[in-house]
């Protein structure tokens, strides 16, 4: 089942392309400057289209099967949003154009700034972000600077829950914030007492995932938003699962102060085999001026003859700039298509059918595998990959194991605060039908758990490729293909 | 559309899960914020949806209405055919990150191809599975200096023509550390040179940035500069434009730590400014502390050659706040668009491509400098970038030049103000001998008064 290298199925002379004869006078390149040895593979157009095929067969996608990831939002990535980000006047546009000829993409642009505000309760919003931890890193930027610019510098604590992603703690320490660890308490939240005993005139503030990684929606979130601002401090809202409360609740409404959105998870952007993610960055009245710059406005009001004359802003605080030119664009075509089709009533739909369908199959499999948390969930919710009559058996080979039957595992071991995490997200993508599927393969699992533990054990069977060793992967450590050219 | 359930089906869900209506999920979100109403347009058709966006990009003058000589970071090039057909395939769209290496055996080998590469064409030991584009990877090389030398190097040392939007991005990224000091970049008389920017390179300095070609396109011998930078114990840090690399020699020739780059070049479309591709690329000995995902070959328990992300120890999944980068995702798709770019180019396509480039820029700066009141400055060694002096605003001048779709060059003066009246201009594969001496024509009209 293995396919070669591109590199092995090169062969000297091929090319895959053809390029036009030059039209103009050939200038000679300096000696000094002229590279010699071009160590790139040979190949022709059909052995490239064949290859890379081949390499796609081997991948399972959403295209391809169901995929229970708690905390990716793995939902249906509609084909129309690829048809929109590729019009020309999308694809074919170069971003230093004088603003007049783009007025297109910035009028797309304004309006998601608009809609995402509206859609999250937060009147300023940045588009600028390339990925979630991206936006996240925006995000406590943003709260440092507006600390500073309070000249309040004895802020150096970011607090953040036990249950949280890892890039909530990296983001933090990266901007040089102290992390200091919330507790959980016995329903799946944030522990009040816990909270009440770490806020105080050096908090600069929390990093709050709501609905939480355990897939619960904070039942005091109110209230802990409450303290965290009466000490002085802001509330980030990590906007990872913001699929369960699209049109159900606004998180600005709710008092966060500032939030980033995962294009990619929430507004149906491919995933595309890790990226690229867009990761908008909204923010409260207090915060607009911190936005990185540019972000998008109008220059020029319109009329009822004329449209506005859009073109870029600077915050008057800016944080600064984040990366080149503007942010995602293409990202932003494709979320902006799959806003407009759902419009102000069906956005609620999305929410609606996520925290159903997580919901029937919490039902479906809490009698055979622990909940961690024995309530109604949100989009998603957290099993325990483990029984005491089934001795040796990990989350890892239920995981393994489910491959078996054409499932992508849930992710696993995360949240780290429950033992032998599975944490399964369904989407409102996904229906009746498939989660029953799902169900049963998850209860006969179980089954062989305790019957036929050798199965889980030596899962998967039926893949490509068996279970691979990791740990040689790091001690020998090959990370490029082997090149002749190169390595001779 | 994409909400397969019926009402009857819904029901049925509620029922097994003893609710009774769906309102009922929520009933832990307080209720004087349940349901707002959203100020948003009424729900769209598939084919309404399609027509609006077509008005928004019809708005748009694309480089399919205009002469586009413009660059400065992006570059218009040809896009084969089999490139969308490849990342268009719904097993790599809509695939998720490798981490079940079982099932994304497509997307790691790809990715490692990729990184095989991004090495090969750079001349470095390793490259990672990108960064999101030119500018967060050049700010990825400053966390990984500042890491290196454990915070006991405080200065960053950027010549003024790495990219103004890397030097702004890297300025942002570090504006927590209050002992980081970013210099180098301040304005001189005229251009500066190698021999200016070493002035600011000493004991202190953790990483020297330069570009090359340069972000006025030119193309530096770096090896004396590269033997001062080491003396002092300095990385030096290269941001590149992969695609001038199938000409001129690359930065692992004058010794370069870290070579960073747009991948853009390379199969990405414009597509105003993003996604594209941060390449990363560096000396063996920086391996465990590059940031971003890597990939590693390795077996399986029956003996198969495989791929699985490796060094994951590094990452913020497992070291929290102890990772050195809060790095997440990669570009993925990007990464593969340029993998199957450089795999169909291959060996030949890439000089190919690179010296019409080279050709056509060289041949435009020619005709360009027989004008009247025009001047092509520091006419030394470039790639497929120059810089003109104009008789005019360069504003004024790129109004003009629209009017007769053309889609002029880089204002220099946004950032340069040394440079005013100063026009950067780009010339690609895409750009025939009959634009470039249109162009020639209309500068020579509209600038004939």
């Amino acid at each position: 089942m293995t396919e070669p290298t591109i590199f092995e199925i090169s062969s000297p002379g091929r090319a895959g392309v053809k390029f036009q004869a030059s039209d103009v006078p050939e200038f000679d390149v300096p000696k000094e400057f002229l590279r010699d040895e071009l160590p790139m593979p040979e190949v022709s157009e059909i052995d490239v289209i064949r290859h890379f095929t081949r390499l796609s067969q081997l991948n399972y996608s959403i295209d391809t099967g169901y995929y229970p990831l708690g905390s990716c939002t793995m939902k249906f990535n509609p084909r129309i949003n690829e048809v929109t980000a590729r019009l020309a006047g999308f694809a074919k546009v170069h971003p230093l154009q004088p603003v007049e000829t783009v007025q297109g993409s910035l009028a797309l642009m304004y309006d998601l700034q608009n809609w995402l505000g509206e859609i999250s309760g937060f009147p300023g919003v940045t588009l600028q972000p390339a990925a979630g931890a991206h936006g996240e890193y925006v995000g406590v930027m943003i709260i440092r600077a507006y600390h500073k610019d309070r000249k309040d510098a004895k802020r150096t604590k970011m607090l953040i829950p036990d249950s949280a992603h890892g890039t909530n703690p990296a983001s933090s320490a990266m901007s040089g914030f102290d992390v200091i660890p919330v507790a959980t308490d016995k329903n799946g939240n944030v522990d009040l007492d816990s909270l009440r005993a770490v806020c105080d005139e050096n908090t600069a503030g929390l990093m709050l995932t709501n609905p939480n990684t355990l897939g619960l929606f904070e039942q005091d979130v109110v209230e802990v938003i409450n303290i965290v601002h009466e000490s002085g401090g802001l509330v980030y809202g990590d906007g990872a699962n913001l699929n369960a409360l699209l049109g159900v609740v606004r998180p600005g409404d709710l008092g966060i102060d500032i939030m980033h959105f995962n294009l990619h998870k929430t507004f149906s952007t491919p995933h595309g085999g890790g990226g690229p993610g867009s990761g908008p960055v909204g923010v409260a009245a207090h915060l607009v001026d911190f936005l990185p710059c540019p972000t998008v406005g109008i220059l020029e009001e319109g009329s009822d003859d004329y449209p506005p004359l859009y073109g870029f802003v600077e915050p008057a605080k800016s944080i600064g700039r984040m990366k080149a030119f503007f942010g995602h664009f293409g990202m932003m075509v494709r979320a902006y298509t799959y806003i407009s089709m759902y419009g102000k009533e069906g956005l609620k739909k999305i929410a609606e059918g996520s925290v159903l369908n997580a919901n029937y199959l919490m039902t479906l499999l809490k009698d055979t595998y622990k909940v961690a948390y024995d309530r109604l969930c949100m989009h998603e919710f957290v099993l325990e990959g483990h029984w005491s009559d089934a001795p040796g058996i990990h989350a890892l080979d239920i995981a393994k194991r489910l491959m078996d039957y054409n499932f992508h595992p849930p992710t696993n071991y995360f949240p780290l605060i429950v033992p032998e995490a599975l944490m399964i997200e369904p989407t409102e993508t996904e229906s009746k039908q498939t989660l029953d599927l799902f169900a049963d393969a998850m209860l006969k699992i179980a089954e062989e758990a305790k019957t036929q533990p050798d199965l889980l054990k030596s899962a998967p069977h039926i893949t490509p490729i068996g279970r691979l060793d990791e740990v040689k992967a790091a001690k020998d450590l090959v990370l490029c293909c082997w090149i002749p050219e190169k390595n001779s | 559309m994409f909400i397969p359930n019926t009402e009857a089906e819904r029901n049925e869900m509620l029922q097994k899960i003893g609710l009774s209506k769906i309102e009922d999920l929520f009933s832990d979100v307080p209720k004087e914020f349940r349901y707002p109403d959203l100020n948003l347009p009424e729900a769209v058709s598939e084919m309404e949806a399609l027509q609006n966006l077509k008005d928004l990009a019809i708005a748009n003058d694309s480089t399919d209405d205009l002469i586009c000589f413009l660059g400065a970071g992006a570059y218009n090039h040809y896009i084969p055919a089999s490139v969308d057909a490849i990342i268009t395939r719904g097993e790599f769209l809509t695939a998720y990150t490798p981490y079940q290496p079982e099932v994304s055996q497509g997307t790691l080998q790809a990715i490692f191809e990729y990184q095989s590469l991004v090495a090969s064409i750079t001349g470095m030991d390793v490259s990672n599975a990108s960064h999101y584009d030119g500018a967060t990877a050049a700010a990825e090389a400053c966390v990984l200096a500042y890491h290196h030398f454990r915070g006991k190097r405080n200065k960053f040392v950027l010549s003024r023509y790495l990219h103004p939007h890397y030097r702004e991005t890297i300025k942002t990224y570090f504006q927590g550390y209050e002992k980081i000091q970013i210099t180098g970049d301040s304005a001189v008389d005229g251009l500066q040179t190698n021999e200016d920017l070493l002035k600011f390179v000493d004991n202190d300095t953790a990483i020297v940035y330069v570009q090359y070609p340069d972000f006025l396109g030119r193309i530096h011998d770096f090896k004396a500069f590269a033997e001062q930078v080491h003396a002092v114990g300095a990385i030096l840090a290269v941001s590149v434009n992969p695609l001038a690399l199938g000409l001129i020699k690359p930065p692992s020739e004058f010794d370069a730590d870290i070579v960073t780059g747009e991948g853009q070049p390379l199969g990405i479309p414009l597509s105003y400014g993003g996604p594209y591709l941060g390449l990363f690329a560096t000396k063996n000995q920086f391996i465990r502390k590059l940031s971003g995902r890597l990939v590693g070959e390795t077996v399986d328990n029956k003996g198969n050659k495989g791929y699985v992300l490796t060094l994951t120890a590094r990452e913020q999944h497992i070291r929290r706040e102890k990772a050195t980068s809060n790095i997440c995702t990669n570009q993925g798709l990007i990464a593969l668009t340029s993998t199957v770019y450089m795999s169909l180019l291959g060996k030949q396509g890439l000089k190919q491509v690179a010296k019409l480039n080279y050709d056509k820029a060289h041949y435009a700066a020619d005709q360009i400098s027989k004008l009247k009141g025009f001047e092509v400055v520091d006419n030394g060694a470039f790639f497929n970038e120059f810089v003109v002096r104009t008789p005019k605003p360069v504003s004024e001048l790129n109004s003009l030049l629209l009017d007769y779709d053309i889609l002029g060059g880089y204002d220099l003066s946004n950032d340069y103000p040394e440079l005013e009246n100063h026009m950067l201009l780009a010339v690609t594969e895409m750009n025939t001998k009959d634009d470039i001496d249109y162009l020639v024509e209309i500068l020579q009209e509209v600038t004939n008064d």
